[in-house]
């Protein structure tokens, strides 16, 4: 039963070691990768069937005991991430695959792609599982690693500039991580999070906040959330649209995980918290608006990306069970319909040739398929009824209105404005792209390089892949009841650590 | 809880902030130097977590409570080793962009660079209309 834990962080890595041995068989590498990561879906659904009934699942690697040895720990919420993200990074690989033999034909291998997207996933798989500061940190090394690789692949002239400012600020943000680690270690002599969470309550108050806030902005910088967010709309607008789709919707909320993992149970608070609250609403409202002043359509939706961070710093903010049920559907729903919406604009640059939204048009009578492919996402980003991102919401909102204090009324009220400037925002896009008269596609502005845009054609394979995950963000919505039960569980879990902790470091659940 | 001292806590405010310093240039290559320099500051600090220098680490040597603790080291090895890896791959991505672009500059944001143009082009037109309201 433990080794169904282990099995989502060494079968990717185990997988991306085959991969690259079998880097000339194209078809080889492409069936194994979606295998592996069909398996991932199917583990983590198991996992989360177990970890809902039977509480949380825990593997001591080595069988070393817990606060010395490493230590996975699969509950609810991490399960409940983990199998989001595997449905998004099949789909994705999906896509990915369509795309290039489309491009390249079937015979076209390449080499690196598949092994680096494993070892991702496997980074990912880490992040949500593991158990300590530091296991932690050395998950986000393996997912940035190879993020840099994937978005600096390749790279030309434009997206180098664009990679590098990514790859900088990400390693500044990951050496504080170490700082921060190492300051934690000083002070109470662990890193392991169940047993952090008894010695750092013993801390004088002063330290706990001190070092709870470097871990803000540890995860912060991770995460985009504003004043952090600078490097996110100049960096993932230039890669190809897969990767950029798995970027924005799992990097950044493996970065929320962290926040909320570490700020419950480690930096835990009595009450509702005013700063969060305050990053929260000036994440929104500068996200929003600095989307509606974009013209490329890919920059525009990084803008929406880091204004929707703010939704879920919200209900981290409002600081109880009805705001963490909350923030977990937020970022349910975010990951497929963030992923959901780059993919479509991977999809819509390749009929226009052009991501400038100035010089767009007339794609819904060219492409009725793709009109409706961004419809559906882009409603549930605005949380329209009855989609993802209205559940989402509404359950944010109840949470912030139940909370009761001004500051939480103020964000409430913030967030309802963020919602009608993302669909303002969603409605330009959709006039600009969809409507007006129809016009031929531009020629690819950089033939060079791997981005091919403005052929006009789409493979089965992407439209396949794009429809599966507006598929599963519908479905989001139509199993609403059930999935707010089970997030409401995880959130419950989160407010009361101390069964993480028994679980964790042995005794009964 | 371990104290740390005075000269450690001097050298690592000096690693620090130097490091700050370069990271703040222009220059890929001096932002890359200043990212060793925190790199080092921070496996530094890790090694400064488990207790004071100059410990034995050998079983045997000395009585459990005085030896170093070994779990620091291990966690700056694994950092050491991570940081090493980027370092070299942020090498080669100063060269690939000096390749690329003939300079190792790091570029003004893309906001900053529009925000410049409007306010040029605003401060060419607002000339236009002072020079029309003299004719």
């Amino acid at each position: 039963m433990t080794l169904l834990v282990a099995l989502p962080i060494l079968l990717p890595l185990a997988a991306a070691g085959l991969s690259l041995a079998f880097g000339r068989f194209a078809d080889v590498q492409r069936v194994l990768g979606m295998v592996v990561l069909g398996v991932l879906i199917v583990d983590s659904a198991v996992l989360l069937y177990v970890a809902d009934t039977f509480g949380p699942v825990v593997l001591q690697v080595g069988n070393w005991p817990a606060p010395f040895g490493i230590t996975l720990v699969a509950d609810r919420l991490a399960v409940l991430l983990l199998l989001v993200s595997s449905v998004v990074t099949f789909a994705v690989l999906l896509y990915s695959i369509g795309q290039r033999i489309t491009d390249y034909g079937r015979g076209a291998s390449s080499t690196t792609f598949h092994p680096i997207y494993l070892v991702l996933c496997a980074g990912v798989s880490l992040a949500y599982l593991s158990g300590d500061l530091f296991n932690l940190f050395v998950a986000f090394e393996i997912m940035l690693s190879s993020s840099y690789v994937l978005i600096n692949r390749r790279a030309t002239a434009t997206r180098i500039r664009a990679g590098m400012t990514y790859t900088i600020v990400s390693l500044t943000s990951s050496l504080l991580f170490i700082t921060v680690i190492a300051l934690v270690y000083a002070a109470t002599g662990t890193v392991n999070l169940a047993d952090l969470a008894q010695r750092v309550a013993e801390l004088p108050d002063g330290l706990q906040t001190a070092l709870g806030l470097i871990v803000l902005i540890v995860f912060g910088v991770k995460s985009a959330m504003v004043p952090l967010h600078f490097w996110l709309p100049d960096s993932y607008p230039n890669a190809p649209a897969p990767i950029t789709a798995v970027f924005a919707g799992l990097l950044t909320k493996v970065g929320i995980y962290a926040m909320i993992r570490t700020q419950t149970l480690v930096f835990a608070h009595n009450e509702s918290w005013r700063l969060m609250l305050a990053i929260a609403l000036i994440t929104m409202i500068v996200g929003a608006l600095g989307a509606l002043a974009q013209n490329d359509i890919n920059r525009m939706l990084s803008f929406l990306l880091v204004s929707h961070i703010g939704y879920m710093l919200f209900g981290l903010g409002v600081y109880d069970t009805a705001g963490l049920t909350g923030v977990i559907l937020y970022v349910i729903h975010h990951i497929t319909v963030q992923a959901t919406l780059f993919l479509v604009s991977g999809l819509i640059t390749r009929h226009t040739g052009t991501v400038a939204l100035s010089r767009m048009g007339g794609l819904a009578k060219a492409s009725p398929l793709i009109a409706v492919l961004f419809a559906l996402p882009a409603l549930s980003l605005a949380g329209i009824p009855p989609f993802s991102g209205f559940v989402a919401k509404l359950a944010l909102l109840q949470a912030g209105v139940e909370a009761g204090t001004w500051s939480a009324y103020a964000v409430t009220g913030g967030a309802v404005l963020t919602s009608l400037l993302t669909l303002y925002a969603m409605a330009r896009i959709w006039t600009r792209v969809f409507w007006g008269r129809v016009r031929k596609p531009e020629a690819d502005p950089d033939p060079e390089d791997e981005l091919v845009v403005g052929t006009g054609t789409t493979a089965r394979a992407m439209v396949i892949s794009t429809g599966l995950l507006v598929t599963v963000s519908v479905a989001i919505a139509v199993a609403a009841g059930p999935l707010a039960e089970i997030s409401g569980r995880a959130a419950a879990d989160l407010m009361r650590h101390e069964t993480y902790s028994t679980v964790v470091l042995g005794g009964d659940p | 809880m371990t104290t740390v001292n005075l000269t450690m806590a001097i050298v690592l405010g000096g690693l620090y902030s130097a490091g700050f310093y370069l990271l703040m240039q222009r220059s890929l290559m001096r932002i890359l130097l200043g990212i060793v320099i925190i790199g080092h500051g921070a496996n530094l600090m890790l090694q400064l977590a488990g207790g004071p220098p100059g410990r034995p680490a050998m079983v045997g040597e000395a009585a459990p409570e005085n030896m170093a603790d070994p779990f620091p080291q291990a966690m700056a090895l694994t950092a050491i080793v991570i940081t090493f890896a980027l370092t070299t791959f942020l090498l080669a991505l100063a060269y690939r962009s000096w390749v690329l672009l003939g300079h190792d500059e790091v570029q003004d944001d893309v906001e900053d660079r529009r925000i410049r143009r409007m306010e040029r082009r605003l401060a060419e037109s607002e000339d236009d209309t002072e020079s029309e309201a003299t004719q």
